[in-house]
């Protein structure tokens, strides 16, 4: 089977909700126009990303009742979606979210779960933390989302690759920073590392959107790309402009990727619950959050 | 091994973008910036003129009587190889008169008044060409606080900000800056015969070296004068950078309420663009 990507690598404005969605849409005629499949937007993309006090104006909550959500789950009638907005939950708490629409229907919200608060980030100030990971069924295949930080922590692609992921859907508000004599700064070049290797690791594709644009000094460098379950580039956007990139993925490419490296197969997956047990376990160690 | 240099078309595409989203997400498409002469202000207007086209620019020399020929003509370099817009406005007759009320005053607080007449002039050419301030301090001269408080430091963007004055140069080789400007010794040109490193008492290169490495790489005081650096030096440069911290951030509020400016009132300063 075959999924056209469209990857959308957006500049956004920062707290106008209104206009975002507009972009979206015009978005989606121009995904649809080239006959794509599934049409990926980055992190915060329908309220850019540094929010602070605004996070409470510009949350929604997916569905169909949102005035936002309704034109979103339209369009998902002609073209999967991943959107990335800022959700209020039930309870008032506030999350990063990354939301897959299909067929008028929300498949599945991933929640943010690692929140950087350090250096120049401050998510922990104003979001909630996601306290979950999981995998789900899409029309293609069994599908993960995780939002910047979280494809930061090994664990995190490691638990939807073993919850069955074959595809890894990345989305990003990366601001660049490491400016050296290298052509692209040291944030990008990190993340095409990472993800280079969870896609050779897993066997798994991996398709990551990252902002451009700036908010106050901050610049987001772009950079989309699209790596098959060897490792290889299939493609890539240019940096530091707007693109929107297209790339189809074969996905029997799993069949053959892992006939030959069956790293799936052999992972000892009950080794590493009892290690990990034991590891925790130990009084020294901290059990994290 | 410390190493300074910077990719040249990457950090040009980046700030070119930078003053080019900053100036017109808030509906503005012009900018404005004296042009001393100097290697920051001859940079700053060549980035300017590649973000926003060279019509959209307007350089502004203010000299005063003491400023030097040299500055003038370097300037006038600067102009004529961007073809930017421009302006000569002399800074004499607004700075003598308070000046002249203090026969003892020094060189610091006359260079002082003189950066900030040229600040008052700059932002209101920036009303009359209906374009933003763009500032020139590098990363060296805000870390060392050398720089006018609501003078020269006072703008509405800071393209160099991040870059030290060693970075600056590089850049400046590759964007086409006159050499007579690069290869001039950096000067504030408040009296004649000053130079930046003879007041400062060292180079940009050696202190650009100390200062990636206090504050881009995280070394310790002690760490620094374990790579080599003098440990007077490092003593001087470190207070330098603590001591003029003020010039960095804003005046602080006293808080008295629940929520307040600063601390818990919190928006970027590109809110709803």
């Amino acid at each position: 089977m075959k999924c056209k990507l469209a990857l959308a690598q957006i500049n956004t404005v920062l707290g106008n909700v209104q206009v975002n969605l507009e972009k979206h849409l015009e978005l989606i005629d121009q995904a649809l126009a080239q006959e794509a499949d599934l049409l990926v937007f980055p992190e915060l993309s329908m309220t850019g990303y540094l929010l602070q006090d605004m996070v409470p104006q510009v949350a929604l909550r997916p569905n169909a009742q949102d005035p936002v959500f309704s034109k979103l789950l339209h369009a998902s009638q002609k073209i999967d979606l991943v959107v990335g907005f800022v959700q209020e939950d039930e309870r008032n708490r506030f999350y990063i979210a990354s939301g897959y629409l299909s067929g008028g229907e929300v498949v599945h919200v991933h929640q943010k779960i690692y929140l950087p608060t350090y250096g120049l980030f401050d998510e922990g100030r104003f979001f909630a933390w996601g306290d979950s990971v999981r995998a789900f069924d899409t029309r293609f295949g069994r599908f993960g989302m995780l939002v910047c930080e979280d494809f930061w922590h090994a664990s995190v692609p490691y638990l939807l690759w073993q919850d069955g992921a074959d595809v890894l859907i990345f989305s990003s508000a990366s601001p660049g920073r490491g400016l050296s004599n290298e052509p692209q700064v040291d944030s990008a070049r990190w993340v095409d590392h990472i993800n280079r290797a969870y896609a050779s690791m897993f066997t798994t594709f991996v398709a990551h959107t990252n902002r451009v644009g700036h908010e106050d000094g901050l610049h987001f460098w772009g950079g989309a790309m699209v790596y098959d379950p060897n490792g290889d580039v299939l493609a890539r956007a240019p940096q530091n402009e707007e693109t929107l990139l297209f790339c189809e993925i074969d996905l029997n490419q799993l069949h053959r990727t892992r006939t030959r490296l069956p790293l799936l197969r052999d992972e000892r997956t009950a080794l590493v619950q009892r290690e990990l047990s034991r590891i925790l376990m130990q009084d020294r160690r901290p059990s994290g959050r | 091994m410390i190493d300074l240099s910077i990719n040249t078309k990457l950090a040009t595409q980046i700030l070119s973008n930078f003053i080019y989203s900053e100036i017109t997400r808030v509906g503005f498409s012009r900018a404005v910036l004296g042009l001393s002469g100097g290697l920051d202000s001859a940079l700053s207007c060549f980035l300017a003129a590649r973000a926003m086209g060279p019509e959209k620019v307007l350089a502004v020399r203010m000299p005063y009587r003491s400023s030097s020929q040299d500055s003038l003509d370097d300037a006038q370099r600067v102009i004529d190889a961007i073809g930017v817009n421009s302006l000569t406005i002399p800074i004499t007759e607004m700075v003598d008169p308070l000046i002249e009320r203090f026969p003892d005053m020094d060189n610091m607080r006359k260079g002082n008044i003189m950066a900030r007449v040229r600040m008052v002039v700059l932002f209101d050419q920036s009303a009359a060409f209906n374009g933003l301030v763009l500032g020139t301090g590098n990363k060296t001269e805000i870390l060392l606080g050398y720089t006018t408080i609501y003078g020269d430091s006072a703008c509405a963007i800071n393209p160099l900000g991040d870059l030290y004055k060693t970075q600056v140069r590089q850049l400046s080789r590759d964007l086409g800056v006159p050499q007579a400007v690069i290869t001039k010794p950096p000067s504030a040109d408040l009296w004649s015969g000053q130079t930046d490193e003879g007041e400062l008492g060292f180079t940009y290169e050696e202190v650009d070296r100390l200062l990636f490495l206090l504050v881009d790489e995280r070394y310790s005081p002690q760490e620094c004068v374990e790579a080599g650096f003098s440990q007077a030096f490092v003593d001087e440069v470190v207070r330098k950078v603590q001591r003029n911290h003020f010039k960095r951030v804003m005046p602080p509020i006293c808080k008295l309420n629940n929520r307040t400016i600063g601390y818990d009132f919190l928006y970027p300063r590109d809110w709803g663009t």
